[in-house]
Parts: C-alpha cells; structure tokens; sequence
C-alpha cells in the first residue's frame, strides 16, 4: 500500500494585497537599543543573532538608545535630515516633470532615503559605490549638484552621457557613484571586484555594493557572497528589502521565513539586520562595516529593513496588487519623520524650522529644474546631438561605424 | 494603413471573432492551452497575482491556480532552468522573460541546455518550452528595455524563433509554439502591442481594433511555424522583414510609391526560403528590414540565403536597412530606429532612383 498523498506547489503570497487590511505583523520590530553592538573584529558565528534581530537607536519618542548611538554632533544630523528631505523633495519634482513628458520615466525611493543618504555619510572621499538605481541619496548626501541629474534625467543638451543612457542612470566616478545598470544585480558582484582591486593593490578604499530583495536572487548576488567570503575584500553588501520588486513580495526571493541578512551565514560572511528607517542606526552600522573593511577584516551583509512607499517606477500603479493604504500601516515609520523627531526631542530642531528648510529646498529644486529645462528636456528644446549615439562605443570608432554615421549624415 | 495590396493573411472562416490587441490575443492564446492542456504552466516575474508588467497574463492566476501560473524569483537562469527541469519532467512551460533585454543571464540554459537537451540525449528528453519575451524599441526603454537579440538565438542550433507582427498571427503562432515539441524564442515586438505601428512615432498609432489583422478567431487555431505570409503584396521589389518592421515596410512603399512585396517572415528560425525564393524570383530585387543592430545580424543570413538562392535574378546588390552597431541610444531613440524614411530611401536605391 502506497500512503502517499499527492504533492502540490508552494507559492507564497504577500500578508496582504488590495481590498486587505495592511498586515505586518510578520514584521517583529524589537525594542530600539536592545541589540548589542559587536567589536568589529568579532567572529560571524558569534554575531548570528544580529542576522534575525533588528538594530534599532531611536526609540517610540525619538530618543536615541543602546550601543548603537554613533558619536556624531547635531550638525551633522541636521545635514542627514537636510539631504533626505532634499532628496524627497527632487524625488517629487521629478515625478511630476516625468509626467508632464519632460523626460520617459522616473524612479523615486521615498520612504527610503536615510539608507543611501546615511551610509553615504560614513563613507570616505575615494569609497566605490555600486548602486542599483533607487540610491539618488548617495549623490545628494554629498551636495551633488542637482542641476546636473536633472540635465542627465531630462536626456537635454548638458547630460553628460550625451543622451545615450536611461533617465537617472547616473555615472559620478569622482562621486564615488559607479554607473548605474538596467540589469538588475550585475553591480553586487562588481562591487566585490573593485574592493578586491583595493586589496591586490594595496590600497585603503572601500566598496559599496547596492542591490534590492527581488534583485537577491540573482546569481550575481550568490556569487557576490561566495567571491566576498573566499578573498574577504574590502566591501560593504546592502541588501535594501524595500518588501516589494515591482508587484512581487519579498518572500518570493527570500523563501519567506527567512530573511536576506541569515544569508550572510552560509557564507561565514557577518550579517546584520537593521532598521533602515532609523537615520541613527543605518549610519551607525553602515560605519562599523565600513571599518570592518577598512581594517581589512572583510566583507559584511546588511539587510536594511525599509518600505518603498512610492510606486515602483512612473510606469507602475501600485494598487493593482499591494493595498493602497499599505504604506501607512509600515511598522518602522518614516525616515525623514524620524530623524526629525529625534533632533525636536533633542531640542535643536522645530517644526518653523522644518517647515522653513522645506520651503527653502523646494525653491533650490525648483531652481535646479527651471536651470536643467533652460537646456532643454527629452526630445524638446536643446537636445544632445544625434552623433552622440555613435561615441563611446568604442574608444575610437571603428571604420564600419564612422560609416553607419556618416550614412545617417551626423 | 494603406489599402488596395495589403494582403488579408487568413480568412476568417465559420469562428467567432474578436477584436483584440496583440496582448489580448496572446493572452487567449495561453488560456486556450491552459484550459486544453494541464501540463502548460506559465510563470515569470510578476506574471502571476499581477498578471505581468504588459499584462500578458492577467486573470489566468485566478481561473487556473497558482500552481499553473506563478510570480517567480527574479533569476532569468532560475525560470529558464526551471522551464528545462519541467520540461523534462512532460510539462509545457511557457515562462515569460519580463523584457528581452534580460534573457542574457538565462543563455546558458536556452544555448546549451534547452537547445541541446535533444540532441544529447538522442530525444530521450526534450524541451517543449516557450520563451515569450517582448522585443524591440520605440518606448524611450534605453539600452535595457528595446534590444532585438533575435540573431543570438538563430544562431543557436536546436532552438525555434519566431516573431509575430499582429494579434492574428500572435496567437495562431503562439499556440503553434506551445504545442512544438522544441524550444520557441517568442519575441513579442512591444511596440505592437496596442496598434501596426508604422515608425511614425510623431501620429497617433491606430488600434488593433480598428485593424483587420486585430480579428482574432476564438478558441483553437494555429498558424504554422516556419510559413512567411505576403503582408503587401508587389512587383517592384521583395522586402523581407519582421515584427514592428513589417509595418514600416509597407509604410515605406505606400510612401514612396514603389510597388514593393513586403514579406512577413514571421518564423525566423526555421526559415520559409520557398516564399522568400518566389518573390524575390518575381521582383528581381531585395531589401532585407530589422531593427536589431546591423552587423552579425539576421539580416546577413536573410542576404547569404537569397544571394544563394536568387543570385542570377537578382538585377540590383541587396540592401540592409537596420539599427546602427551601437547599444540602444535613448535620446536619440528616433535616429537609431530604421523608419520609414530609412527604408524608402534603400527602395529608392534598390530601383536605381
Ligand atoms: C536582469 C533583470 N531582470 C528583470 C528586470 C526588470 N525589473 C526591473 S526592477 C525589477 C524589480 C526589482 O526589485 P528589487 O530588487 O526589490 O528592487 P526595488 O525596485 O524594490 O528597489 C524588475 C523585475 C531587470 N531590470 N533586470
Ligand atoms: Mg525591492
């Protein structure tokens, strides 16, 4: 006798989807300060825990708790909270540029911002990020001139790739700003070549590599680990689980129990989880990575635990399959709130004072997008030249392709 | 669209019709297999509670289940790799590869294991899968949303490729392809998705609605793999082309007036040489039409075969008219894509205009 029943497939699905109520209670959120904070010379296997846990430093109320508290003054925060909200508020314009045909897409990472903009403040002159193209924070945390993303993201005639590549496909090597791919997950593994470059030649800078939930399962992000693992080079692994990839939920990647930083584990690679709406804390860890590396004791794997709280692309609509109201119930709340909490709570900051730095980043990107129009906007006004297409193809044109251009007459 | 010559390229015969745009067509197609056959199974990134990021397969989730239509990892080598293992197993899987631009990291799969899967094992185990994946430019989709890789995949022995240029044909063709016991490349020319768009990206596209080709039978039927259609007929000239690029094809004649045979290649891959022979033995002259880049590409083989086949009729060289040897500009979208200027300047050339 055969007792055997039939099998059947596992798929999993999303906590909730339109017409649900939000639930995230999949999502424990411990208590801020709670987790302890490592030597960075510590053992992966004697970090595990950090893998399942959260690192948290601002609490309910705003006050920052725990050995996570990194040592910077409140200038420096107020310079964080400045480049988040500048980078939402160039996120909105942009938004709405795309939708008045001034450029063909547009991406946003709202709801994300302290996670690029932080760990690009504890980064050095020199460091290589490889971002995916959600990380806009990496150049405004650095006071990048937002005149020039707008010309690159208007496709007009001072983008400096000539037209040639996708809106916000930026390339800022002297930002520290590695040139941002279509192919989701190529520049994970990339990021571990560069920081393996540092060490071969014996040099103190560090890599950054950038990749989404959906985009873990990628064989790039695999061999990422096991390249990380086996030369233990200078580099930093992000994993920005922003819980969606277009319209499929994390748990299609992570094999739902689990989560990405437990990842790191196989590889004997140290893994943390973190809050990645806590400014505090992403800057914190991204800072004992980021001297992990220096000291050259390798590699570490960071989830950053975040909401994209903005439709995928401009080409997206969200409420086709996540609940429209979902954003609002996203347990680790906002990061721009947050930080702005803690500096009130702190006493250095105010809302008149939030409400006039607003006012004032509006006006600067307003600036910045009426400069960028002056040259031009996809397809209107000054657009780069048509021979543009044929540069950069190869360093010097070869005879077949001088030819193609000079048979479309450019 | 032009009237007079453009040829009807099925009759519509006692079925019930419908009119659909090219995603509805494909859409029936997959769940006319779905409902006859319960080894098809359809999965990819974000084709199931979704239905896909063109909406493909919208609503096939909720009438078929989960286990036959399924959101996967985004790991292009996982679908492929799965699509193989089911394969083998006697399912017909029709994974979706969310742009064509993106099937690289899955090659290895297709090229070595899917194409060869036969061979190695003397048939003992095929790879009855579909790959549809949508090809092609015009959307301002940059380097990585409007590549035309045809040509790496004809190039692969073993592997069928087939590109289908209105809903008609899209769902005649695809349920061929889902019911062949090898492995389809289905490249789904995005660009007509919605209308025959003609390359005139300045006017508003017509609708498959308002199209005599966006006349879909219901139910089953087939249009078989390896058959061209005659999409415009003419005497002056043999145009050979392929998705978005048979519309512009006609545009060109209509345009410049030269009576020219357009010829829907439809299959690339196997290839209709008898009616590319005929026409090209009719007209006396041939230009070959893609959008994909110029060297190494489709068009080279198109050329060698009518030179083989048609060298002592032919009364003027063959021209090419492609996209340039460059990545997929996205600024310069329009200089880069062979509109309908492009080619009427090569008919013009080819009369000796
Ligand atoms: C190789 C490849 N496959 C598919 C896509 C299409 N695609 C673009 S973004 C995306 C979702 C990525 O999700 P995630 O990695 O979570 O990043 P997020 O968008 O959430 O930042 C998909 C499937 C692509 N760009 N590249
Ligand atoms: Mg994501």
């Amino acid at each position: 006798m055969n007792d055997e029943k039939p099998l059947s497939l596992h798929v999993p699905e999303p906590s909730s989807r339109p017409g649900d109520k939000p639930d995230f209670s999949h999502i424990s959120v411990p208590e801020a300060g709670v987790v302890r904070k490592p030597e960075i010379d510590c053992t992966p296997a004697s970090i595990r825990d950090l893998a399942y846990d959260m690192v948290r430093v601002m609490d309910d109320n705003g006050r920052a708790v725990g050995d996570w508290i990194p040592d910077v003054d409140d200038a420096f925060l107020l310079k964080g909270l400045t480049v988040m909200l500048r980078t939402r508020i160039f996120d909105e314009r942009m938004f709405m540029s795309q939708r008045q045909g001034k450029t063909s897409i547009y991406v946003q990472c709202r709801g994300e911002e302290a996670i690029a903009c932080a760990q690009r403040m504890a980064l050095s002159q020199g460091d290589m990020c490889f971002p995916s193209y959600r990380q806009q924070g990496l150049l405004i945390a650095q006071d990048f001139p937002m005149v020039d993303m707008i010309n690159q993201i208007y496709s007009n005639s001072k983008d400096k790739l000539g037209g040639r590549s996708l809106p916000f496909f930026y390339s800022e090597r002297d930002y520290g700003f590695f040139s941002i791919s279509g192919n989701l997950g190529t520049q994970f593994m990339q990021a571990v070549g560069w920081a393996m470059a540092s060490a071969i030649k014996g040099d103190t800078k560090v890599a950054s590599g950038w990749i989404g939930d959906g985009s873990t399962a990628e064989s790039d992000f695999h061999s990422a680990l096991v390249f990380a693992s086996t030369y233990k080079p200078p580099v930093v692994l992000n994993v920005v689980n922003n819980q969606w990839a277009i319209s499929t939920f994390q748990g299609i990647a992570s094999g739902e129990s689990a989560n990405f930083a437990c990842r790191g584990h196989g590889f004997n690679i140290p893994s943390i989880r973190v809050d990645g709406n806590d400014f505090l804390a992403v800057y914190a860890v991204s800072k004992w990575a980021i001297d992990r590396a220096r000291k050259n004791l390798g590699p570490t794997l960071i989830e950053w635990v975040t909401y994209r709280a903005a439709a995928h692309t401009t080409s997206d609509d969200p409420t086709k399959y996540r609940p429209a109201d979902e954003a609002e119930h996203w347990p680790l709340g906002d990061p721009i709130e947050r930080l702005k909490t803690h500096l009130i709570a702190k006493g250095v900051w105010d809302e008149t004072k939030h409400e006039a730095l607003t006012k004032q980043i509006k006006a600067e990107v307003k600036a910045a997008a009426k400069e960028a129009e002056s040259y031009g906007t996809l397809g209107k006004g000054a657009v780069p030249p048509v021979s543009e297409m044929f540069n950069h193809v190869y360093k010097d044109m070869p005879p077949h392709l001088r030819k193609q251009r000079q048979e479309l007459g450019v | 669209m032009p009237e007079g010559k453009v040829m009807p390229q099925h009759k519509t015969t006692e079925k019930q019709v419908s009119r659909k745009n090219m995603i509805e067509a494909i859409r029936d197609a997959l769940d006319v297999k779905m409902a006859q056959d319960d080894n098809v199974v359809v999965f990819g990134e974000d084709v199931g509670y979704f239905g896909g990021v063109f909406r493909a397969t919208e609503g096939l989730q909720a009438k078929y289940g989960k286990s036959r239509c399924f959101d996967a990892p985004i790991s292009e080598l996982g679908i492929i790799g799965a699509a193989v293992g089911m394969g083998a197993y006697g399912l017909r899987p029709v994974p979706e590869i969310q742009f064509a631009d993106y099937i690289l990291p899955a090659y290895d799969q297709i090229a070595s294991e899917a194409a060869r899967l036969r061979y190695r094992s003397s048939g003992e185990f095929i790879a009855p899968i579909t790959i549809r994946t949508p090809t092609g430019g015009g959307i301002y989709g940059g380097q990585t949303h409007s590549q035309s890789p045809e040509a790496l995949f004809t190039h692969v022995a073993g592997l069928k490729t087939v590109i289908p240029s209105n809903p008609y044909d899209a769902k005649g063709l695809l349920i061929a392809s889902i019911e062949d016991d090898d492995p389809v490349i289905f490249l789904e020319p995005k660009r007509l998705y919605n209308g025959p768009f003609d390359g005139h990206h300045d006017r508003p596209v017509t609708p498959w609605s308002e199209h005599e080709l966006g006349e879909v039978p219901d139910g089953h039927y087939t249009v078989p793999l390896g058959k061209a259609a005659i999409a415009r007929e003419g005497s002056d000239v043999t145009i050979l082309a392929y998705g978005t690029m048979v519309h512009v094809a006609i545009c060109a004649a209509e345009e410049t007036g030269i009576d020219a045979e357009v010829i829907d290649l439809r299959t690339l891959l196997p290839l209709d040489e008898e009616t590319i022979e005929k026409s090209v033995k009719k007209t006396g002259r041939c230009i070959v039409v893609h959008e994909a880049t110029k060297t190494s590409g489709f068009g080279a083989e198109l050329m060698a075969i009518v030179q083989e086949l048609c060298m002592y009729n032919l009364e003027a060289p063959i021209i090419r008219v492609t996209g340039w040897d460059t990545p997929y500009p996205h600024a310069q979208e329009w200089d880069y894509f062979p509109g309908p200027a492009r080619v009427g300047d090569a008919l013009r050339k080819v009369m000796g205009e």
